[in-house]
């Protein structure tokens, strides 16, 4: 119960009086990081039920924060972030077509937990539902059944925008399509997004059949994941980075689809608790044996098996344990996520991940999942081929800076590219290469945003905004 | 059940519209930003409220009361329960230095929560009865040099309700007193979150169970109870030297 200003640097702090039922819009200026807790960036934060409101003098919206580096942090610490999460009401809902329109700061969670039980589900989700549906937007999430249902972007109907000229703007495919377009995926770069308006999907059940198998190395996994593809809407793998030789890579497939309803159980699946990390694990645990040990428990655990699971346990294993970027100690870490083209060379992925292995980086989680086409947003991650996403723990950020930068060279080489929702160390020249798009995307910005008002830590990184 | 409630479209207020409309309650808002009580409409009824009405009604202006009241209750039929969680906090930096502030502060909090609830019992009392829940703070329990003024406020407000519900309990008249903790909200965004800090929607079910059953005295979260139970006992010398 103390009410402290945050930080301590209370004369900067703007915290106005204010009543709960009127405009209001506390400021603070705190330290912000993103879900990887690396890196912290100083920024002035403003929260409110009004977006329209407090969009107005920000230089970025966030959210939940839950992207791993800095693409929801300032690019300076005057600018002005606009917190969305508190801009979180359902609009308007079409029970017979399944539209939805929402406040952009609505959570994935609470939209999920009121779908379920009238029988929608969001058509792509994200591997947490701690997300708010402006994130979704900006980041294009994609999910398990990406190489079957793409990206978010692709039942995203129409959003509202507020530019960077201060106008608000409706924009879809028919109106300022290229805006809409580079939207998605853009990071919201673009413009602030007030509200999005998207495709349901109509589930049999509100529980997903699940079946697992085993592979005992990489190009065996990514065989069962290409075949199970063809059959099954969701798809992931989980992959042992710390086998060696003819282990490495050896690994889990998790396929899933909505259960019909005679395998079904009759009853709604009931809230699911969570528990969380109250602290900070200390860094000394994330040793390398300790990963290794991990690893080979989370194998022996996971027997091959079907069964009807709790949709949440299966699309967000992770959200069981709350603050779980807390088992990676201060310091932090960030997960790196490529996506490796489909092509000649069948043993890339396997190479990719000696070339993590040769660093000696302990990798705790590794998940991959195959893509399939590019969707329509412009700077969207997805694109056909396999995608590795790894958690590494930094242990000092020069070290990490010097991993990425090998890694993003291979990816390169192999025609790939990053995922800027995860990303805290790409280099603009990186990214420059990985992204042929870019230019066009750059022209759509600079016609509604010539000054890049709009910007980011990450936007300062990959794309030389002025900070 | 048929519920006025005044301050349903931001944090706990919101949180427990929501609950309230997925139960199939008839909700009637009452605030003063138009767009943002229509918006909240639109969702409850969403949600499952069978109908989501507002009228205009602010607690700077005692003179709106009577006619939103007035307003919400020809909608409804008959009222069955009258919500509060509207409410005003400022630093008490901010309100020392500020009189005009500080004046509006009291004053909402305070005398006019209080002309509101004057109104709201006589039109339930007048209908044989129902619930009133007003959301006080545990901020009142204990003069607190960080909350002076705003506690002071809560304080006398807890003082009030729990007076109303001595004196009409027995009339079919149940007044809830809802001493929320530090809460994650628009109100508190600016403010570090101390440990035991609650989500609204946590709060939101906990007042829930608390109008169903009719209890008069709400910690939420629930494990406030016990902490204020502590601070309660503390020793006045106690208090003034520890910075809480």
């Amino acid at each position: 119960m103390n009410f402290r200003v945050s930080e301590g640097r209370g004369e900067e702090l703007g915290a106005r009086a204010e009543f709960d039922f009127e405009v209001a819009a506390p400021v603070a200026v705190r330290a912000l990081q993103g879900w990887g807790k690396y890196p912290v960036v100083w920024g002035r934060e403003v929260w409110g039920e009004k977006l329209e409101d407090i969009t107005r003098a920000a230089n970025l919206s966030r959210g939940l924060g839950r992207s791993y580096g800095d693409a929801s942090l300032p690019a300076a610490a005057a600018d002005l972030v606009a917190n969305t999460s508190l801009a979180d009401r359902l609009l308007a809902f079409n029970p017979q077509t399944g539209v939805v329109r929402a406040e952009a700061g609505l959570c994935l969670r609470r939209l999920n937990e009121w779908s379920l039980r009238r029988g929608w589900f969001t058509p792509v989700t994200p591997g947490t539902q701690h997300v708010t549906l402006g994130g979704m937007v900006a980041a294009d999430v994609h999910g398990k059944n990406h190489h079957r249902s793409g990206c978010f972007g692709a039942y995203v109907r129409s959003l509202r925008l507020r530019v960077a000229d201060g106008r608000v703007v409706e924009c879809s495919e028919s109106a300022e399509p290229e805006l809409f377009r580079a939207t998605l995926g853009g990071m919201g770069l673009t413009g602030h997004i007030l509200e999005v308006e998207f495709q349901l999907e109509r589930i049999p059940s509100s529980w997903i059949w699940e079946e697992t198998e085993r592979a005992e190395d990489i190009e065996a996994l990514i065989e069962r994941l290409r075949r199970a593809g063809a059959h099954w809407p969701f798809t992931v793998s989980w992959v042992d980075c710390a086998g060696s030789g003819g282990k490495l890579g050896r690994g889990v497939l998790i396929k899933g689809r909505w259960a019909d309803p005679a395998e079904a159980p009759r009853k709604l699946p009931p809230p699911r608790r969570s528990v969380a990390l109250p602290f900070d694990l200390p860094s000394r645990l994330l040793a390398a044996w300790m990963a290794r040990a991990f690893n080979a428990l989370y194998h022996r655990v996971h027997r091959e098996r079907a069964r009807a699971v709790h949709p949440t346990a299966f699309f967000y294993p992770l959200d069981f344990v709350r603050e779980w970027n807390r088992a990676y100690g201060k310091r932090g870490f960030t997960q790196y996520q490529c996506v490796l083209p489909h092509g000649e060379d069948r043993y890339s992925p396997r190479r990719f991940l000696e070339r993590v292995q040769a660093r000696g980086a302990p990798v705790y989680l590794c998940v991959m999942k195959d893509c399939g086409p590019e969707g329509r947003g412009m700077l969207s991650f997805p694109k056909p081929g396999i995608s590795l996403a790894l958690d590494l723990p930094i242990r000092d950020p020069q070290s990490m800076q010097r991993l990425v930068d090998e890694l993003n060279e291979f990816v390169i080489a192999a025609g790939g590219r990053v995922y800027l929702a995860k990303d805290a160390f790409t280099r603009a020249e990186h990214y420059a290469a990985m992204e042929p798009r870019l230019s066009q995307w750059r022209r759509v910005r600079d016609r509604w945003d010539p000054a890049h008002r709009l910007r980011s830590a990450q936007s300062a990184r990959l794309l030389g905004d002025r900070a | 059940m048929r519920v006025v409630f005044l301050g349903a479209t931001k944090g706990m207020g919101r949180a427990l519209a929501r609950l309230l409309a997925a139960r199939g309650d008839e909700l009637f808002l009452l605030g003063r930003d138009r767009g943002e009580l229509e918006r909240s409409c639109r969702e409850l009824e969403i949600l499952g409220a069978p109908r989501a009405r507002f009228a205009y009604c602010d607690l700077l202006d005692r003179a709106t009361f009577a006619p939103a009241i007035e307003e919400a209750a020809s909608a409804l039929g008959c009222l069955d329960a009258v919500i509060v969680t509207a409410g005003m906090f400022a630093p008490q930096e901010q309100l020392e230095a500020d009189a005009e502030l500080r004046d509006r502060l009291l004053t909402a909090n305070f005398t006019n929560t209080v002309h509101f609830c004057e109104l709201a019992r006589a039109r339930l009392l007048a209908a044989g009865g129902g619930t009133l829940c007003v959301f006080s703070s545990v901020a009142g329990e204990r003069g607190r040099k960080p909350v002076a003024l705003y506690g002071a406020s809560k304080a006398g407000l807890s003082r009030y309700l729990e007076a109303l519900d001595h004196k009409f309990r027995s009339q079919g008249l149940r007044v809830i007193a809802v001493k929320p903790g530090f809460v994650r909200t628009g109100m508190t965004a600016a403010l570090s979150p101390p440990p035991f800090a609650g989500e609204p929607e946590s709060v939101a079910r906990v007042v829930l169970r608390a109008i169903e059953r009719g209890t008069p005295e709400v910690y939420a979260p629930p494990i406030w109870r016990w902490i204020m139970a502590v601070i309660r006992a503390l020793p006045r010398a106690v208090l003034r030297r520890i910075e809480f």
